[in-house]
């Protein structure tokens, strides 16, 4: 033990303060190159996130194109409205808070499932509308209460609006808000930028087939933000341009006559002009309200639409499938004459019914229609001159006719999920049935579809599609809703141009016979009690389509439930020399077509030709009866 | 008459000392100004508090605060273990005490009452100094900090063991068992680690990766360094840091002061603050080296260095070199405890610099 050296201790003390001293200098050095890594090396990197925490870009939704019908009559527009909205992420109870909404606004219990409906679709930091179109004085006293209500508030958005309600449904469509099913197809286009801030999507009709091209291109705002989300000030604005309109081929008062004309029957109708495939009128009767989807249709009106015996759901010009009936016959006949099958002054001799094999195939006219001739096969519907026929053309020379007609084939029209419907072959036969013993054709298969029936099953707008080539001699077009599409922003036309699909190789003679025959039809045959005292010439065949199939046996319409009852079908085209509009009519169990179908024809031909409003939009006679059929 | 009182009043203080703690509150202010106007006045009022304190320390010599030295440590953990049984808990942590009128923070005073301990034992054992004296004295420095870091603190547990750490290192403890507890602690890191509490090993585990929760607790670092980052060299000017106004920056006013600081001061005003901080500390370590008796020398150093370890924690924090421990940055932050801790700091090393002369004149 030492003692210690005062002076050698203090030197000591004095080093170890310069140490630390350096310590301290070489510390505050490792800051200093942190600094100098930050904000002179890294600076750029840093700015850039800055400015990104800084500024946040606010989509302006752009305002949906209109539709328009052909005279510019407004189909579907928007309107600015008040709704009452729910961020369920910033709200502890849901429940207690709708609740207490209803102490001082009318929240009705379909408004709640609506919300349901929607909370379970979406993702939970949007915010969902429990009331729509709130009045300016629930705005007020919402905005009274305000307080009360952390994480709800008013919201100005555009709705959409079809006006006239339930008409024209079917092709209009309607929107919803987006669902994963929406955004995957946004994602397919790569404009999902464009979409940020949209809340809806076009879901059926054309509102789903133009989607792109009414939605518009989304404006942006460049708002200065805080860290908490809340806009401070807004930086820049670019406005967003509203989405392009559309003016339809449709004319909405031959739209209005058609779907009255059917009064509360079921069916469909497509108008179309000939010389272009621009659709005049497309119905499908009973309509629905496409309003109603707008802001997230509510259970109750869904399963009453979905559950609806009537199936309003159904675009049935579309997507309803039905046996053309004798409809059928005039282009069976005409394939006849293209193949050589037939000459049209060739006569057979009708007994009543014809046997194959055994097994006996009935006219409708007992005793027969005597000796027959094309002419008069088409005019009185003779079934026995198409039993023959049939069967000495074969199913694979009428598949391939009425495939080159367009039958059984989707015709391309500008809605989507057009159903194909049935063209018979063997073909057809054996990729639809699984069992070898099933999925062989057999000749007396053949007989049936002669008259339309059988297999056979054709959505309405084939029909008319197939009524159209014949009226236009034998060029077909593709049918088309949208005449122009219009930009809003330089206001300039795009024309929808007519598109040919082909041109059929029909001699005019074998087409004159035809329509002389289908002239005929109006004037003296089945159709002549429907177009009694026309001022124009007019061409027609109408049909009855069996909805079961009763072998051979006679049947009375009258006994039957109505459901059983036979489709009625009409097709026609006027006027003949010049046809502007060519259309196929079908009323769902509706019987004879003379009699249920033929009618409505008139009606749309009378106001279309001649500008004639029908007095009534009373469903057409029913004691107009052409037994003969 | 006036001049005498005024003489008076500023002689026990020291000119440089008083300069440059004068410049780093001239930072202050302009920094709380713009982190957060509306606190300028209480922030002035602190600073009041502060400087009287100071004021009153500076007068009080030396062998007056070594008497104080015991009954003030042993109060201190006193009131430590109090806390630990009665404490009142807020934000997860038991670090107050309610004496009914006031709440105070024990943990505060351990500041200060750790290198006046630890100096007065070195003082007292000064003739002799074995190992021994050093194990009481880490025995005497590791009791509150254990005290302080359960409560959980861990910032005020890291800046009352360097406290009392620096005593023990300019008493000389040894380099080779500096070392050798060096290469230890490194050893046994893995085991302090399964003592730390979960937010202290998230604050780390974010530290080392804070994208990987950018908006839990990486908040906090991701945030600070894009304002330190996107000031740049010159800064965005006063009042004008987007991350600091828009409020980005957690906790700007208080222990993320510098992050607005440096967002519109910019790597300038950085390095006017560490040559501030270096002069403070320099005329700090300068009076250390020339005080009277050890007791004074080891206070003075010890004082002196806490100043080093709150910028250097702060600031290396904030721009994202240290895990985030509750440590302002000294003279700077919105508070007043600190402030008052700091300039009592302050105030001893005044009073040590008057009574450098073993004789009075």
């Amino acid at each position: 033990m030492e003692f210690k050296n005062p002076q050698e201790e203090l030197e000591r003390f004095r080093s170890r303060i310069a140490f630390a001293g350096g310590f301290v200098l070489f510390c505050f050095g490792l800051l200093f190159a942190r600094f100098v890594w930050l904000q002179v090396i890294q600076h750029d990197y840093y700015r850039t996130r800055a400015e990104e925490n800084r500024i946040s870009l606010v989509p302006i939704v752009p305002n949906r194109g209109l539709i328009v019908d052909r005279n510019g009559v407004v189909l579907a527009r928007n309107y600015s409205a008040y709704t009452l909205e729910i961020t369920p992420s910033k709200v502890k109870n849901l429940e207690e808070t709708i609740d207490e909404l209803a102490k001082i606004l009318d929240v009705q219990p379909k408004d709640r499932k609506r919300f349901h409906k929607l909370l379970a679709e979406s993702k939970n930091f949007e915010s969902l509308p429990i009331r729509t179109r709130l009045s300016d004085e629930e705005v007020a006293v919402f905005i009274a209460h305000r307080y009360r209500f952390p994480g709800v508030d008013i919201k100005a958005r555009l709705f959409r609006q079809y006006p006239f309600g339930a008409f024209a449904s079917h092709l209009l469509g309607y929107i919803g808000r987006v669902t994963d099913r929406d955004i995957e197809k946004i994602e397919e286009r790569e404009v999902e930028d464009n979409y940020r801030g949209t809340e809806h999507f076009g879901k059926t009709g054309l509102e789903q087939h133009y989607e792109f091209d009414l939605h518009g291109i989304t404006g942006f705002e460049q708002v200065e933000v805080d860290a908490g989300g809340r806009a401070v000030r807004t930086l820049a604005r670019t406005a967003p341009v509203p989405g392009n309109n559309l003016a339809l081929t449709i004319d909405a008062r031959l739209q209005e006559i058609a779907e009255k004309a059917f009064g509360d029957r079921r069916g469909a109708l497509v108008a179309i002009e000939p010389a272009t495939g621009g659709i005049l009128a497309l119905v499908s009767v009973p309509n629905y309200d496409p309003n109603l989807f707008v802001d997230g249709i509510d259970t109750q009106s869904w399963r009453e639409l979905n559950e609806s015996p009537d199936k309003p759901m159904v675009n049935r010009a579309l997507n309803g499938a039905y046996p053309p009936g004798s409809t059928f016959k005039p282009f069976m006949a005409l394939g006849a004459l293209t193949l050589g099958k037939r000459r049209a002054e060739q006569t057979i001799s009708d007994p009543g019914f014809y046997n194959f094999g055994g097994h006996v195939f009935r006219d409708d006219k007992k005793g027969g229609h005597g000796s027959v001739d094309m002419y008069k096969s088409i005019v009185h519907s003779c079934d026995t001159y198409y039993y023959m026929l049939a069967n000495d053309m074969g199913i694979d020379n009428i598949s391939s006719f009425m495939g080159s007609i367009g039958l059984g084939q989707r015709t391309g029209v500008d809605i989507d999920g057009e159903s194909e419907g049935v063209l018979p072959s063997q073909e057809w036969k054996k990729k639809r049935f699984k069992k070898p013993e099933q999925q062989k054709w057999y000749a007396g298969e053949t007989i049936s579809i002669g008259i339309g029936q059988g297999y056979n099953a054709y959505t309405p707008i084939q029909l008319a599609q197939a009524t159209a080539t014949v009226a236009n001699n034998g060029v077909m077009f593709r049918p088309h809703l949208v005449r122009h599409i219009t930009d809003t922003r330089s206001g300039t036309q795009t024309p929808v141009e007519p598109q040919p699909i082909r041109t059929l190789p029909w001699k005019q003679e074998h087409i004159d016979v035809i329509k002389n025959a289908m002239v005929g039809v109006n004037k003296e045959g089945t159709g002549a009690r429907a177009f009694a005292g026309a001022e124009y010439v007019s061409a027609g065949k109408t049909g009855t389509a069996q909805v079961f199939s009763y072998k051979g046996a006679e049947h009375k319409t009258e006994h039957m439930q109505a459901n059983l009852r036979d489709h009625a079908l009409f097709i026609a085209f006027a006027p003949v020399d010049q046809p502007k509009i060519a259309l196929a009519v079908l009323v769902e169990n509706g019987g004879f077509g003379a009699q249920a179908a033929a009618p409505i024809a008139r009606q749309i031909f009378d106001y279309y030709l001649l500008g004639k409003v029908p007095k009534s939009a009373a469903p057409a006679d029913e004691q107009a009866v052409e037994a003969d059929e | 008459m006036i001049r005498n009182l005024w003489l008076k009043l500023i002689a026990p203080i020291d000119g440089p000392l008083m300069a440059f703690s004068g410049l780093l509150l001239l930072v202050a202010l302009v920094a709380v100004g713009s982190a957060s106007p509306e606190r300028m006045t209480a922030q002035l009022v602190n600073l009041g508090v502060a400087l009287a304190v100071m004021r009153v320390i500076a007068q009080v010599p030396p062998q007056r605060l070594m008497h104080m030295a015991l009954p003030v440590y042993f109060f201190g953990v006193l009131l430590l273990i109090a806390v630990a049984l009665f404490g009142d808990i807020s934000k997860g942590a038991r670090r107050w005490l309610n004496l009914g009128f006031m709440r105070v923070q024990p943990s505060e005073l351990m500041k200060i009452a750790m290198p006046l301990m630890l100096a007065w034992y070195f003082q007292k054992h000064e003739a002799l100094l074995r190992l021994r004296d050093y194990a009481v004295a880490a025995l005497l420095l590791l009791i509150p900090v254990a005290l302080i870091a359960r409560q959980p603190d861990l910032g005020t547990a890291i800046l009352v063991f360097s406290a009392g750490f620096f005593v023990i290192f300019f008493a000389g403890l040894p380099w080779k068992v500096i070392i050798g507890l060096g290469v230890a602690a490194a050893a046994a890191a893995p085991f302090a680690w399964n003592l730390l509490h979960d937010y202290q090993r998230h604050r780390i585990l974010t530290l080392l990766d804070p994208e990987k929760d950018p908006l839990g607790k990486g908040f906090h670092i991701i945030q600070s360094t894009i304002a330190i980052g996107s000031g740049g060299i010159l800064g965005k000017g006063w009042g004008k840091g987007t991350q600091a106004q828009l409020e980005f920056i957690p906790e700007r006013h208080t222990d993320f002061i510098f992050a607005v600081y440096s967002e519109e001061f910019g790597l300038l005003g950085n390095l006017l603050l560490l040559i501030l901080y270096s002069l403070l500390i320099g005329r700090g370590l300068m009076i250390s080296a020339n005080a009277a008796t050890l007791f004074a020398r080891l206070l003075a150093g010890a004082v002196t260095l806490i100043f080093f370890t709150y910028a250097f924690v702060n600031m290396g924090m904030v721009s994202g070199i240290l895990p985030v421990v509750g440590v302002p940055l000294p003279l700077i932050s919105y508070g007043g405890t600190a402030l008052v801790t700091l300039f009592l700091g302050i105030g001893i090393l005044m009073s040590i610099h008057k009574n450098r002369m073993l004789v009075q004149k």
